[in-house]
């Protein structure tokens, strides 16, 4: 069985930044691992050690630097990857799901997988959307925010929670070939080791162009144009106690006392 | 342009945002003089769609799929309902479900999608706003598409008021079983557990700033100074670090204490979901940019490690 499992390299915001166009100035920015896919190596990884002959292989659409970032799912346990990049994707605007499920779409069709793990969302533009539209594009069934997992192999079906809102799970047999979009707190991600990263060094990482995928400049080309990035005006009207740590307690605690808590 | 909403329902009981699409929706059909459906797919419909009947809503189509929500049936009846009606705009709840299947609806018509939106508008062309990074940026994207789909994220626009005159039919869709390949089973009610949040009259309620496990007993030690109960974010209960009667949030409890101090909690949307009807709201966070300062009432912008031990100083 094969498992394909995306990742992304997504970008961390100090808590003091500028923003340089339609994005933030990149002295402002810190990268990792997004934190949902975090989650979804490591289901694929447990599935892996689990069962028989499960290849899971990551795949990621980013430039050179992403490398470090997706090595990550390597050192954690998958066998190989995959990044997608090209000088059209340097250039193109917004990456948006549907953009993002077409090139996943791609390479899916070359490595015919069983299973696909995603993250619900990416920490950075958090669109929620491109496991779904990626199930769509392969014919393949879905589940959004899964945060319990029970493949049964032989049966071809997973048994999955999915987290509604409110404290509700929906309890869902899905059919494989399957896309999940994983949750947090599915399972406890683990560190990779120093064997791991060591040996994430000389795992396989592969490198497709949209041509090596079949794909030209249209294929990426999408009708949603991001026109402006500003940071919204603060709606709040709190009252911020400032000074020292000493004074800005004490203050509060006079708050705290006239609300009655506490005495 | 026609507008047409989705309704989203749960175990018998229409969602809140069901009425929030249909002011957004409203909003855009007279921008650009045009009207606005809405569907409910599924339960007793019937009696959905006597709450639907808002003033502003020309159609409503009812289709009596199953009970509950699933994917597939939503996917194929909503695709050929966007179709029957000449749908212009597909506005979905930005939801768990909405998410499960608006992409695939989106992508089916070929349509550009666009989630989260929390604000919408049209001049010649429609224009969506979303966050970004945890909400600490806005963005605008323009959509050069005729046709297109959004998912709205809840509580941005009020409820729909009043009453309608809408007409209802029965829309007679042609669901395919066999492309029915997922089959909800049950629900299950999490939490229990032995401390009830929602119960408390002050919480304490901690976030990812507080680094460690080991240093959570600062914050008990806070809660027990002030006769309260510790609450927290959600990547404190994905940690095991705390009970998942605990979190505060979209998928954790709806709280509404007299007062809550979110202490190393940035505020995502998530979690504000679930703590936004306090009576005060105290945030002590490092970041002034932080979107927790949006809602509080009352803000200390400093390290928790200095501000909450002398807290309990002045507390002992
Ligand atoms: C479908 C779905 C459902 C979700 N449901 C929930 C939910 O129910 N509840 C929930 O909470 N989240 C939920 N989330 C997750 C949510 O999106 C956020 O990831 C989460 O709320 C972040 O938690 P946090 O604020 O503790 O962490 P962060 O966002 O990492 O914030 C930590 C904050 O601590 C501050 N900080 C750091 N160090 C210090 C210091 N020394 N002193 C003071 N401040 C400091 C930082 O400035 C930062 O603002 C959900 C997400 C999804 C996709």
């Amino acid at each position: 069985m094969k498992i394909l499992v995306t990742v992304k390299e997504v970008a961390d915001v100090d808590d003091e930044f500028e923003i340089d166009g339609l994005g933030i100035d990149d002295r402002y920015v810190t990268y990792d691992l997004n934190e949902w896919d975090d989650y979804a190596v490591e289901a694929a990884v447990q599935i892996q050690e689990a069962g028989e002959d499960v290849e899971v292989v990551a795949v990621t659409i980013g430039d050179t630097d992403t490398e470090d970032t997706i090595r990550q799912a390597l050192a954690k346990g998958a066998d190989r990857a995959v990044r997608v990049w090209d000088d059209a994707l340097a250039a193109a605007g917004l990456l948006d799901p549907e953009t993002k499920a077409r090139l996943i779409a791609a390479v899916a069709a070359e490595e015919d997988p069983d299973l696909v793990l995603t993250g619900v969302q990416s920490a950075d533009d958090g669109f929620g959307a491109t496991g779904v539209t990626l199930a769509e594009h392969l014919g393949f069934e879905w589940a959004a925010v899964v945060n319990d997992l029970d493949l049964d192999r032989e049966a071809g079906v997973a048994h999955v929670h999915r987290e509604l809102e409110g404290g509700v799970e929906e309890l869902t047999d899905v059919e494989l070939p399957a896309v999940l979009t994983i949750q947090t707190g599915i399972n406890e991600p683990r560190y990779a080791s120093l064997r791991g990263i060591r040996q994430a060094q000389s795992k396989e990482l592969a490198e497709y162009t949209l041509a090596d995928l079949g794909l030209t400049a249209a294929d990426i080309e999408s009708p949603l144009e991001q026109t402006d990035l500003y940071e919204p005006e603060s709606e709040g009207d709190a009252t911020v106690f400032e000074g020292s740590a000493e004074e800005t307690a004490s203050e509060l605690a006079g708050l705290l006392r006239e609300k009655g808590v506490g005495s | 342009m026609t507008v047409l909403t989705v309704a989203e329902h749960r175990r018998g009981e229409l969602r809140d945002v069901s009425l929030e699409l249909l002011t957004a929706g409203r909003e855009l059909a007279d921008a650009t003089g045009g009207e606005l459906h809405t569907a409910v797919v599924g339960g007793d419909v019937e009696a959905f769609a006597e709450r639907l009947d808002r003033e502003g809503v020309d159609a409503i189509h009812t289709v009596d799929e199953g009970e509950e929500f699933n994917h597939d049936v939503y996917t194929q009846v909503v695709h050929q309902l966007a179709d029957a009606v000449d749908a212009d705009l597909l506005v979905v709840p930005n939801s768990v479900n909405g998410l499960d299947y608006a992409p695939a609806v989106a992508s089916r018509l070929d349509w550009p999608l666009v989630t989260d939106v929390v604000d919408l508008s049209y001049d010649d062309e429609l224009t969506a706003t979303r966050e970004l990074y945890g909400s600490k940026v806005e963005t605008t994207i323009d959509v050069h598409a005729d046709r297109a789909a959004v998912t709205v994220r809840p509580a941005e626009w009020p409820a729909a008021e009043g009453t309608g005159d809408a007409t209802v039919d029965a829309f007679d869709a042609d669901v395919d079983e066999s492309a029915v390949r997922s089959t909800v089973t049950g629900f299950e009610e999490v939490g229990g557990g032995e401390v009830d949040i929602t119960d408390a009259d002050v919480l304490v309620s901690v976030g990812r700033g507080i680094e460690e496990e080991e240093n959570l007993n600062l914050i008990f030690d806070l809660a027990e100074a002030l006769d309260a109960t510790v609450s927290a974010s959600r990547p404190l209960i994905d940690n095991g670090w705390l009970a998942k009667d605990r979190q505060v949030g979209q998928s954790g409890k709806v709280v509404t204490p007299d007062v809550y101090i979110a202490i190393g909690i940035s505020g995502a949307v998530q979690h504000v979901a679930g703590m936004k009807g306090s009576d005060t709201i105290v945030a002590i966070n490092t970041d002034p940019n932080a979107p927790i300062f949006d809602i509080a009432d009352y803000g200390i912008q400093d390290d928790l490690f200095e501000v909450v031990p002398a807290l309990i100083e002045e507390f002992q």
